[in-house]
């Protein structure tokens, strides 16, 4: 094990599946000279080279255009769109072509793309370089949508998506990129719909995922000290979602609060509540709960882009309510 | 070293049969289309079926080729089995995508067809890519990426020219022009000097012919693919033609001058080859001959894809995506 932050991680896997399979190759803005703008690629055109670790202009169209059709001719392409915000400037080739040309062509093809766009508000970088959009692809019949919280997780992930035969989105936290943890360099990939209990608790269910999940740990350990027991669970994975892990942990609180970053109304939370509704209604003791971002542009001035986030003290107060 | 094959009369009655066939393919479809037998969009390629004949006459069995939406013509001068086309045009089982695409996007990979796609100019972002591939796995192959004038007005379309030239990529773009986007004429929607000039400001070889004189398409496409194949980078060739039909097998294209119809249908590029054969000696019995029987082999399979049953309802959730596979319902 060693200790390595979120974008090392990430490299770590990057290069290990670089050098395991020679058909695997990174194409983005700003990936040789810089290493990516978070050091995410640090390297590794140096030792790939400038075929494999492919700086492109600035068109987003075409980078994700061209993954696909060198995606579906044999090899594995790691799509580097730098924010989930430009993701959406390539959102037409995402979902009319890389979400449904398997299908559309019955089957004779696969499009083995990883597709990284970053998501999530730091540092005032305002509306256009800020946004959360990750219920808009889990919406798409044919993606995988993928939203590690760790570093190992942002390691073991990365390799299952590059190894996945279907296209990927990849959504890291950019809040994360600096927060270090242990990573075991030998794992292998992660399965897809596995979520990680991060704390045990019997009487609240908190689901997550990414940048939210170090601030519902937060809020659980205030909660504990209260003598309020909240599990946490890190979904991971939004599409496919561990229904199971949900399931079971609120047939044992009997409540349910959904945490996540992005704009609350038609959000993944509005999901994972209906899901836990229509099938568990019985078992629940009082009304889902969700906390998320209102609906409005990230706003740039401090005090108004901190009224959009949910503070740990937020998902404390809101769970003590639902336990009263 | 020139790759362009001579004009034998061997060579050009193969591409007349060729021509032949996507006629009466498209003839077939856009009458089923009419006459309510089919459901969808139908884009008839006729008119304009010397492009892609002799442009896939010059590709090998390992090229790459992307098509768009009117791409029956295509996937037929690649080879593709009509009877499964039809199939697939129809919705049935036995469709060469097992029904599941239809006309705008039905394509046989195995043939190197990359898709047909719906979305203008999408298919050529994706040539790029194939041909980044070549390059990338040092493979020996070309790819041609058609599509129609009104691409030219779409940004991914000038993105792929640019890409193709900072990367170098084996690809030739052949453009199908027929004058029109969509129902609008696209000279009336199209800044600058024209679509030749296009591609020279990135920097491509390109050349204007008449893409409606099989003979100039063959010799044109043969230079084009040599010079992708020998490492020269990206080709593009400016086919003109003409749609004699409207945009899709329902639309009469009553925005068109009639006096404009009639002289370009003048221009008949199978007329034109038939003529040239004869010249050359085929006996014109011969060609009617192989008229009845382009006719009659693409009636044989629209009678198949008419009596062919629906696709098995399991295949519905088929090859959607293999990760949550069992909850996605």
């Amino acid at each position: 094990m060693a200790v390595m932050t979120y974008a090392q991680a990430a490299l770590l896997a990057l290069q290990q599946e670089m050098e395991r399979d020679p058909t695997v190759w990174a194409l983005g803005e700003d990936l040789g000279p810089e290493g990516g703008i978070s050091g995410q690629y640090l390297g590794l055109q140096q030792k790939f080279g400038k075929h494999r670790i492919v700086d492109t202009p600035i068109s987003e169209s075409t980078i994700m255009g061209a993954a696909i059709g060198a995606a579906i001719c044999g090899t594995r392409p790691v799509v580097e769109l730098r924010y989930a915000d430009f993701g959406i400037c390539a959102a037409d080739e995402i979902v009319n072509q890389a979400a449904k040309i398997r299908y559309m062509l019955g089957g004779q093809v696969r499009v083995p793309a990883v597709i990284r766009q970053p998501i999530g508000m730091r540092d005032g970088m305002a509306a256009q370089h800020s946004q959360s959009t990750e219920a808009w692809w889990v919406h798409i019949p044919g993606l995988v949508v993928v939203a590690p919280a760790t570093p190992a997780d942002n390691h073991a992930l990365l390799k299952a998506s590059i190894r996945s035969d279907d296209p990927v989105i990849y959504m890291e936290h950019k809040e994360l990129w600096t927060v270090t943890g242990e990573v075991d360099a030998a794992a292998g990939p992660m399965p897809f719909g596995k979520a990680s209990i991060r704390r045990e608790g019997g009487d609240l269910t908190i689901v997550t995922w990414s940048g939210m999940v170090p601030v519902c740990l937060s809020a659980a350990g205030k909660l504990a000290a209260r003598g309020c027991g909240a599990e946490v669970i890190d979904l991971r994975t939004l599409w496919p979602w561990d229904r199971e892990a949900v399931f079971a942990s609120v047939a044992k609180t009997g409540r349910l609060l959904v945490v996540h970053q992005a704009v609350r109304v038609a959000g993944f939370g509005g999901e994972i509540v209906a899901e836990v509704t229509e099938r568990m209604f019985g078992s629940l003791r009082t009304a889902p709960r969700r906390l998320a971002a209102p609906r409005t542009p990230v706003p740039f001035s401090e005090p108004l882009e901190t009224r959009c986030r949910i503070a740990d003290d937020r998902i404390v107060a809101t769970a003590l309510e639902m336990i009263e | 070293m020139n790759e362009t094959q001579a004009p034998t009369i061997e060579r050009m009655h193969g591409m007349f049969l060729t021509m032949l066939r996507i006629r009466a393919f498209d003839e077939a479809a856009g009458q089923a289309r009419r006459d309510g037998k089919l459901r969808g969009s139908v884009h008839e390629t006729i008119g304009e079926e010397a492009i892609a004949t002799g442009v896939c006459a010059n590709l090998q069995p390992a090229d790459y080729i992307s098509s768009y939406h009117r791409g029956h013509g295509h996937c037929i001068a690649r080879g593709a089995d009509p009877v499964a086309m039809m199939h697939e045009l129809y919705g049935k089982a036995g469709g060469v995508c097992g029904g599941k695409g239809g006309s705008m996007h039905v394509a046989d990979f195995s043939l190197g067809i990359l898709g047909a796609n719906g979305v203008v100019a999408d298919g050529v972002t994706m040539a790029v890519g194939a041909a980044q591939a070549v390059k990338l796995r040092g493979e020996n192959r070309v790819v041609a990426a058609f599509f129609g004038d009104g691409a030219l007005n779409r940004g991914p379309m000038l993105e792929a020219l640019n890409w193709a030239r900072i990367f170098d990529l084996p690809i030739v773009f052949v453009c199908e022009d027929n004058s029109y986007s969509d129902r609008t004429r696209t000279a009336s929607v199209t800044g600058g000097p024209g679509i030749l000039a296009r591609a020279a400001a990135f920097g491509i070889p390109a050349a204007t012919i008449d893409g409606n004189d099989l003979l100039a398409v063959d010799a044109a496409a043969g230079q084009f693919v040599h010079a992708a194949r020998a490492g020269r980078g990206p080709q593009f060739l400016h086919a003109i033609t003409y749609r004699w039909r409207g945009h899709l097998a329902l639309d009469q294209g009553l925005y068109r001058d009639p006096a404009e119809v009639a002289a370009r249908i003048a221009e008949d590029p199978i007329a034109r080859i038939a003529k040239w054969l004869t010249s050359q000696g085929v006996a014109a019995a011969v060609l009617e001959a192989d008229r009845r029987e382009a006719a009659a082999r693409i009636s044989a399979a629209v009678a198949d894809a008419e009596a062919a049953p629906w696709p098995d309802m399991n295949t519905l959730f088929e090859n959607v995506q293999d990760a949550g596979a069992p909850t996605w319902r």
